[in-house]
């Protein structure tokens, strides 16, 4: 009986010992240090992510999107003439791995900049360590203000959460032509509150109307009375800036109510539930999104291709949010001319016009890009490129 | 009057030494270690302080990560309400920083002993399973308390007022000189007439009660006091992180304390320090197997329970095993 104890974990210690074995000879981009004679040939690039745990599939997803972006910057050459090499660790979605991670990355893999997160709360996190330790940082997706505001070293690539209002503003005055508008908001929710606010100074700006504005709170199911007081406005769309399955309810107490007008909302829409509570009656709408798979530029179409050859799958919004941060990091190094953290710090802030897989980057002042969203329609239960909006 | 002097002279030579332990690891590491070692303290607080209900106590909270996320909550909170008043009765220097600090670790920890005090009333008269299942509920309940509270930050977390977030000053000294207290005041207690009283409630309750233990009383006070040291613990932490989230609460928080005082040794406060030093430190030092590592950390959880399904230490003490076992030394179960 002892002896069977022994040889069940003998073997249970011989099968993880293996595992770290065929790791590290595995792959190229295993962690665990680097020496100063690989600094001299290589730039090493740290992401921290999620990459276990509840959120996993978020790390996974911008990881991607980032190795593909390096593994084509190798292709070219590298830059400066050395090759990037990308050191990935995993923060199971909590905030004191991220911190670990962010420490880890700079202290002993020595990276020249880091990557990541795409939960605002992480990216604050770690973005205070990169702060600190002076460190470039840029997050694929957070869209939370506060992210950038930790400080000088810590940059974006996505948008922030109201600046979809003003781009929906855009779109409805100059591509839809459209005068009269209501809003209707849920006002149990920052993000909805927001991109309302924005799209009413934006539009007002544009001599639009707001001919109405109506409230619901998240979780309601009945809207007929907000949809009742719109109808008689005269409104020509209705700014819906919530989450998928109230728009969905409403878009069929529009429908059930004879309200026969376009609803417009922002990238809290992207979820195929949308169509399935929606059903016919979304069909004819409009939101705003980071990026759309079917968008028509020459550099998404290619980015799409090589991505969909690599993984097998058509890259989601985060892969393409992933690629364009390390595509705006490897092009600040380019331009920097050195491989320092100070100088490719600022080397981001001067990103200018960068063509990115989503639209044009130029950072700003405050670290947030400008650069253009994607507006999609849907039609028959999917959701379609329909324009770009600048900023 | 001799002992008392000598016992000041003790405490004073403490904090010295853990003064210049402290100077010695910030000159000594770099950053990425230097926080390893402290979040190492902060889980030696909570393993200490979880080992007093589930291990000598006897009885098995599963939600103690909720009372860390109120502890975090309060010192967060109360620091930042705090700091102006103390920089203008004080100045701006480290005398009040470090006194709006402790202050408000100890306002954390009030409101977590607080909070433990309303959950153990009603449900320590329960026994076993049941008790788990309500502390897991209430820890779930706080976390989800937190998230939907708007004026601390509701999802996004609670940073305070200032971009960078909470002032760091959770330093090496402040986590070591609250492991040392709370060490040395649960070891105190654990081999107090009192905490005898809690290992007879572990034992055999009826029989404790038998004997005129008050039990109920007691366990609802040992629960307090764990649930205040884990307030502690959460507020170093988010003086540490520069601010608080309700995900870093959640379910598995609760686990992995209880990992700590598992792979320690059960009832043994040596034990709980030495699983909350590896449970801070083992993931980070298989870093190199990426996400691998999760895996090779559970197999070894199950190899420890394999070959020692008592803990590192059972219910001894670390002093207690370089002396011979005395027959009824009074700590060691009857098994």
């Amino acid at each position: 009986m002892r002896s069977l104890r022994r040889t069940f974990i003998s073997g249970i210690c011989l099968a993880a010992f293996g595992a770290v074995g065929c790791k590290k000879s595995a792959t190229s981009t295993s962690a665990g240090g680097s020496t100063a004679a690989d600094r001299a040939t290589e730039i090493i690039i740290g992401h921290y992510a999620s990459m276990t745990g509840s959120t996993a599939h978020f790390g996974q997803d911008t990881d991607r999107g980032i190795r593909l972006a390096l593994v084509e910057a190798n292709a070219k050459g590298g830059v400066l003439g050395k090759k990037l090499r990308l050191v990935t660790l995993d923060d199971r979605g909590d905030s004191a791995e991220a911190a670990n991670a962010v420490n880890r990355l700079i202290d002993v893999e020595k990276v020249s900049a880091v990557l990541g997160e795409v939960a605002s709360s992480l990216s604050l996190a770690g973005g205070r360590v990169a702060q600190r330790r002076k460190i470039p940082m840029i997050s694929p997706t957070s869209t939370n203000p506060k992210v950038t505001e930790v400080g000088d070293y810590v940059f974006r690539v996505c948008f922030i959460d109201p600046f979809q209002g003003k781009v929906m503003a855009t779109f409805a005055h100059d591509y839809l032509k459209l005068t009269k508008i209501a809003i209707l908001r849920d006002v149990k929710n920052d993000y909805s509150i927001g991109l309302a606010d924005a799209f009413k100074a934006s539009f007002l700006q544009m001599s639009g109307n707001v001919v109405a504005e109506q409230a619901y709170s998240q979780n309601d199911t009945d809207f007929s009375a907000q949809v009742t007081a719109i109808r008689g406005t005269g409104a020509q769309a209705i700014f819906v800036p919530g989450y998928y399955s109230e728009v969905g309810s409403i878009a069929r107490t529009a429908a059930r109510l004879g309200l026969k007008i376009p609803l417009l909302g922002g990238d809290g829409w992207d979820s195929p539930d949308l169509f399935t509570i929606g059903g016919d009656a979304i069909n004819g709408s409009y939101f705003s999104d980071h990026f759309a798979p079917d968008v028509a530029t020459d550099k998404a179409k290619r980015f799409v291709a090589s991505f969909t050859t690599e993984y097998g799958q058509a890259p989601t919004g985060l892969g393409a949010l992933g690629y364009e941060a390390a595509e705006v990091l490897v092009d600040a190094i380019a331009r920097a001319g050195k491989v320092e953290p100070t100088a490719i710090r600022d080397a981001i802030a001067h990103t200018k016009d960068f063509e990115g897989v989503t639209g044009k980057i130029t950072m700003d002042a405050h670290r947030n890009p400008l650069k253009s969203a994607v507006v999609l329609k849907i039609e028959g239960g999917k959701a379609k490129f329909e324009t770009s909006i600048a900023p | 009057m001799k002992r008392t002097l000598l016992r000041a002279a003790i405490f004073v030579a403490v904090l010295l030494v853990i003064y210049g332990l402290g100077v010695a690891c910030e000159a000594g590491f770099t950053e990425y270690v230097q926080r390893i070692v402290l979040l190492a303290g902060i889980n030696v607080i909570l393993a200490v302080g979880l080992n007093l209900i589930n291990g000598t106590t006897g009885q098995f909270s599963i939600g103690h990560a909720g009372f860390m996320a109120v502890g975090a909550y309060g010192a967060a909170y109360v620091g930042v309400q705090l700091a102006p008043v103390a920089h203008r009765a004080l100045g701006t220097g480290a005398v009040s920083n470090a006194f709006s600090f402790n202050l408000a670790l100890l306002a954390g920890a009030l409101f977590a002993g607080l909070s433990g005090l309303i959950v153990g009333l009603p449900s320590l008269r329960l026994r076993g399973d049941y008790l788990a299942v309500v502390t897991l509920g209430f820890g779930e309940i706080i976390r989800i308390l937190f998230n939907n509270a708007t004026f601390l930050g509701a999802a996004t977390g609670y940073f305070g007022d200032d971009p960078s977030g909470l002032p760091a000053y959770t330093t090496f000294f402040w986590v070591y000189a609250w492991v040392a207290l709370i060490v040395v005041l649960i070891h105190n207690l654990t081999f107090s007439q009192t905490g005898r009283s809690l290992t007879a409630i572990r034992e055999d309750e009826i029989a404790a009660e038998a004997m005129a233990t008050p039990t109920t009383r007691l366990k609802v006070t040992a629960f307090a006091i764990s649930a205040a040291t884990a307030g502690i613990a959460g507020g170093l932490f988010a003086h540490m992180q520069a601010g608080v989230r309700p995900e870093d609460f959640r379910f598995e928080k609760s686990i992995d304390m209880i990992v700590m005082i598992i792979v320690g040794g059960l009832g043994s406060i040596s034990g709980a320090i030495l699983g909350g030093i590896f449970v801070a430190v083992s993931l980070e030092l298989m870093r190199d197997l990426q996400q691998y590592r999760l895996v090779l950390y559970a197999l070894l959880l199950i190899v420890i329970m394999i070959v020692r399904p008592q803990g590192l230490l059972g219910r001894r003490e670390l002093y207690q095993l370089f002396r011979k076992r005395k027959a009824g030394s009074g700590l060691e179960s009857s098994r």
